[in-house]
Formats: structure tokens, sequence, C-alpha cells
């Protein structure tokens, strides 16, 4: 799907995924992943980590990877689940969580919308041997819905709801996702943005400046969040 | 009379129809823009979301897992009868959602704000949102859904007469600027831009200029459509294609839609629609017979009149002159 005609390079790796696998990945790179992913969000976050109930699986040997999704998924009538499609979200909103998860849980790679702060990459994910995985257009909840072989399990489903809970997914072919970071620490999607960023102040050029100097009305890109 | 079950099945099936297949006018236009995209990145992207409608078409699941907000917009012929008045439109609107929610799957995205507890079908206080509107010497009922993403890509300023139409462009850059990095607005998208009405006016004219116009559309002032062209080539001349990489890929189109506003003010709403822009409309006859399309022709004639009366044969008179 989609690889055809991409100058992309492209990986498929095996999970959990071995720390050797990891540090081959490089920016920009397509994956594809087979194995066990489970998903993790705030409010899973929350319980573990804010209020420091046990993790309701041991995921040693079981996944490395944490999926920030939530899955368009149905209660079928015999009890299990039909899951639509998945799709990330926004991952710059966990990192208060990243640290503590990443040594309680011993995951390698996170998966989500839009990338971490680079900093994060350099001060929590890259020294514990983790890098990011973005997914693509964010909408591509179809195909990677294909990829979904099953549903392994689901955690507290009741309390946090179907977007919410914790679901280990049995993958296959799942994918794609873009490589954003490394273990150098390196972030693709900040160094797309100074490249950016370069152009922007020719595009002002030419439009006459605000009537009112208010706040938010700054130029100066030098301290975004993301 | 068009029975509350005929709404409730239109409701429900275009609920299924604008997550799961992508409009026409949106994917010829963004295949024009994977045609054009030389970042080797944000080209890749956009091939994978034709590789992700196609299989949704095959599969008849979403395109997308975040199924947004689902909500509708409603037009009502001034000459349609239906049961149940009003108060049952809208039940059979709600009902649809939830069943709609279960059957798709649509992510049941809709919480309580504060205490968070989620009803697992989209439907909760003021939720799903219904717009109405009407259309004069009609005795159909359009119903239109919209699934959009709520988090990224929307913003709203109070501009001032002073600031003109550079203000309109800077803020409009500001937003698409802000917002398109990492993708987090979902570009490339129809964007919408709302100019004057009071301040939830503005934001409401924005977003039904994003979410309820098809790629192509003019707007019928000329200088208006002047506007969109001009917007749409500075939107992607920022150097920044699909999820902020490196591109062009910003705009499949740009939308402005104006409401006569305060005197001192130049209220501006900017809204990207998402990536897989999900909208579907069913027409449904007086004979309770319903017809499926793409394009909500939302904004005719009689929405955009300007004077106190409305006379269709005026109109047509005047806009054939």
């Amino acid at each position: 799907m989609g690889q055809s005609g991409s100058g992309l390079k492209q990986v498929s790796l095996n999970l959990p995924a071995k720390p050797e696998d990891i540090a081959a990945l490089e920016l920009g790179s397509v994956v594809y992943l087979n194995g066990v992913v489970y998903t993790a969000r705030e409010g899973v976050y929350q319980k573990v980590i804010g209020e420091g109930q046990p993790l309701p699986v041991d995921l040693t040997g079981l996944s490395n990877v944490n999926f920030h999704c939530s899955p368009a998924a149905a209660q079928t009538d015999d009890g299990g689940y039909r899951i639509g499609g998945v799709t990330a979200t926004a991952s710059f909103r966990f990192s208060k969580w990243m640290k503590q998860w990443l040594e309680l849980t011993g995951t390698k790679i996170v998966i989500g919308k839009g990338g971490m702060p680079s900093e994060d990459y350099k001060k929590t994910l890259a020294p514990m041997g983790a890098v990011y995985l973005t997914t693509v257009g964010y909408g591509t909840g179809a195909l990677l819905g294909r990829g979904i072989k099953g549903v392994r399990d689901v955690f507290w489903i009741d309390e946090l709801g179907i977007a919410q809970a914790m679901w280990l997914f049995d993958v296959e072919n799942f994918g794609p996702f873009i490589v954003d970071s490394d273990l150098a620490g390196n972030s693709l999607f900040a160094q797309h943005g100074e490249q950016v960023n370069a152009n922007i102040d020719q595009l002002y050029e030419g439009l006459k400046p605000p009537a009112l100097h208010r706040y938010g009305e700054t130029g100066d890109r030098t301290d975004e969040v993301m | 009379m068009i029975a509350n079950e005929t709404i409730e099945k239109a409701a429900y099936d275009v609920m299924t129809k604008a997550a799961i297949d992508i409009p026409e006018d949106y994917l010829n236009g963004i295949k024009g823009m994977v045609d054009m995209e030389k970042g080797d990145l944000s080209a890749f992207v956009l091939k994978a979301m034709i590789d992700n409608w196609e299989a949704a078409t095959e599969d008849r699941r979403p395109m997308c897992a975040d199924t947004g907000l689902p909500r509708y917009f409603i037009k009502v012929g001034n000459e349609a009868k239906f049961d149940g008045g009003f108060v049952g439109f809208e039940r059979a609107l709600r009902s649809a959602t939830a069943r709609a929610t279960h059957d798709v799957p649509l992510r049941p995205n809709r919480v309580h704000p504060l205490w968070r507890h989620d009803h697992n079908n989209n439907v909760g206080l003021n939720a799903p949102e219904v717009e109405w509107s009407f259309e004069p010497d009609a005795d159909w009922i359009d119903i239109t859904t919209v699934h959009k993403g709520g988090l990224f890509g929307t913003d709203y300023r109070m501009l001032f007469p002073g600031d003109g139409i550079d203000g309109i462009k800077r803020f409009f850059l500001d937003t698409l600027i802000a917002f398109g990095k990492r993708g987090l607005a979902c570009q490339p998208a129809i964007v919408g831009v709302g100019l004057g009405g009071s301040k939830d006016i503005c934001m409401v004219l924005g977003k039904q200029a994003a979410c309820l116009r098809p790629v192509g559309d003019k707007n019928p002032d000329p200088k208006v459509a002047e506007l969109e062209d001009e917007l749409k080539e500075l939107g992607n001349n920022i150097g920044m294609g699909a999820m902020g990489f490196v591109g062009s890929s910003m705009c499949v189109d740009v939308h402005v839609e104006c409401g006569f506003t305060h005197t001192g003010g130049m209220p501006m709403s900017v809204h990207t629609f998402c990536l897989s822009s999900r909208r579907a409309t069913a027409r449904i006859h007086a004979d309770g017979s319903i017809e499926y399309r793409t394009d909500p022709k939302w904004f005719t004639p009689y929405m955009r009149r300007e004077t106190i009366g409305w006379d269709s044969q005026e109109a047509a008179s005047s806009k054939s002159a």
C-alpha cells in the first residue's frame, strides 16, 4: 500500500522491537510493524502514574510499542470488539508522563500524531533507547485498521470508555508510520519546521503591519512550544 | 408528509457515508495537489491518503478513526411537511447519531467537558449540534452531516477596519502556519474564512465555508472570489505541505463567507476542514424518496440575501443582470 514509486526507505519491524533494529531507524524512513502494540493516553497515564495503580498486564516480552491512539470501535453481540479504523491523537500533551512511563514499561517505540517536543527526544526518549514514529496524514484510519488482526485484550474500558481504554492489538503489516526521532535525539518535524520558518518572513513582506500590536501578533518564532 | 422514520434513515445514512466515502470534488482536488507536490515526504503522505481512501471504500470502514464531532446542517423547504414537528425532527437526528456511532462504528468522541463521562454514542449536552436554515419555494428537506475534528486548525481574531485586506492575509497566514506545523491541522484541506458578523456568527460562517462548499466553488461576489484565489495561492506558498513537511500542499481550496458586522470591527475566523473531508447530504423529497449527494448546496441566493424581503424572481433577474 502506497509503497510503489516512493523514494523513501521502507522498514518492516517485528515486535517487541530489538535494540539494534531501533538503532538502525533513520529519520524519514517508512515503517510497518508486526506483533503486539498497546494503547495508552491521558486516561491510562493518569491511572498508573497519577494514581499509582498497577499495570493491568505485564508488558515485558509482549510489547514495547505505545500507540497514542483511540480506535473507532464497537462491542459485538458476542462480547468481542470490532475495530473500524484507528488513528493517533496528538502526542505533545503527554510529555509530562513520558519519562516515568518508559521506565515503568520498557517501551521503546512511541507512536502518535505530531511528534513530541525536540527536548523530549533529547532528554527522555533517546537516552532510554526509545524513538518516536508518527502516523501518516493522521487520517489513514482505514489502512491502519486493516493492519489490526485482532484485539488481544482491553483494560479499563468501563471506566475510561472506548477512546481512552488500554487496548492490546495484534498487528500485521501495520502502517505506514514515519520515523520522526532517532537515538541521537534528532527530530524530523523540527528540521522541516526550521526550513519552513526560513521562508516565512518573505511571505509577510509587503503586507502592512497590523493596526494594533496586540498579544499574539509577534513575528518571533524562536520560542514555539512545538 | 415526510415521516420521522424517513428523516432518521436519511440522517443515519449520511452519518455512514460521510465517515467512509470521500467526496469526489475533494478527492480530485487532492489528486491535483499530488501531481504538483515536490516535497518527497509530503507527496508520500498524500499518496498514502489516497490508498487509505481506497481501503475505506473497499472495506466500508471509516477513513479516519477520529470521526470528529458529528453535527447536522438542516435546510428545510418553506413548504415541507413532516411528522412530529421540529422536536420530533431533532429526536430522529439524535437517534440516528447514536445508532450510526455503534454501527459504522464512529468513535464516541463526545464527553462532558468537566467530568469527562462518555455515553459512547456521540449524544449528550448540546450534542450533536443542529444548525437550521430554510429555503423558499421548496418542499424538500436537505440533511447534511459533517464529521470534523475539533482540536486544531481553527482560530478567531478581532481585526479592525484599518487592518484591511493585508490584515486578513496576515491572520490567515498566522493561523495556517501555527496549526500546520506537524500537521496538527491535517492539511491539505479546504480552508474556510468567516468575515464579519458577530463573534459567534463569524465562527459559524467560517466553519460553514470550510465544510459546506465543494472544491472549485466560488463566492458569487467577484471581489470575494478574487480574495479566495489570493488566499489559496498565499497558503500554498508558505513552503509547508502535508503534515508540516516541506512542500506546497496546504490549501485544496479557500472559501470566504461574509456577514454584515459592527462598523468599528472586522472579525475574522479561519477553519481548516480535515484531510478526510467528511460531508454527505441527503435530500428528502415531499413523496418520501431520498436522494444522496456530496454537495450540500448550503449557500443559496436566499442564504446570501442582503435585502429586507425575498423575491426569487427579483433575485433571478439581478443574478443574470
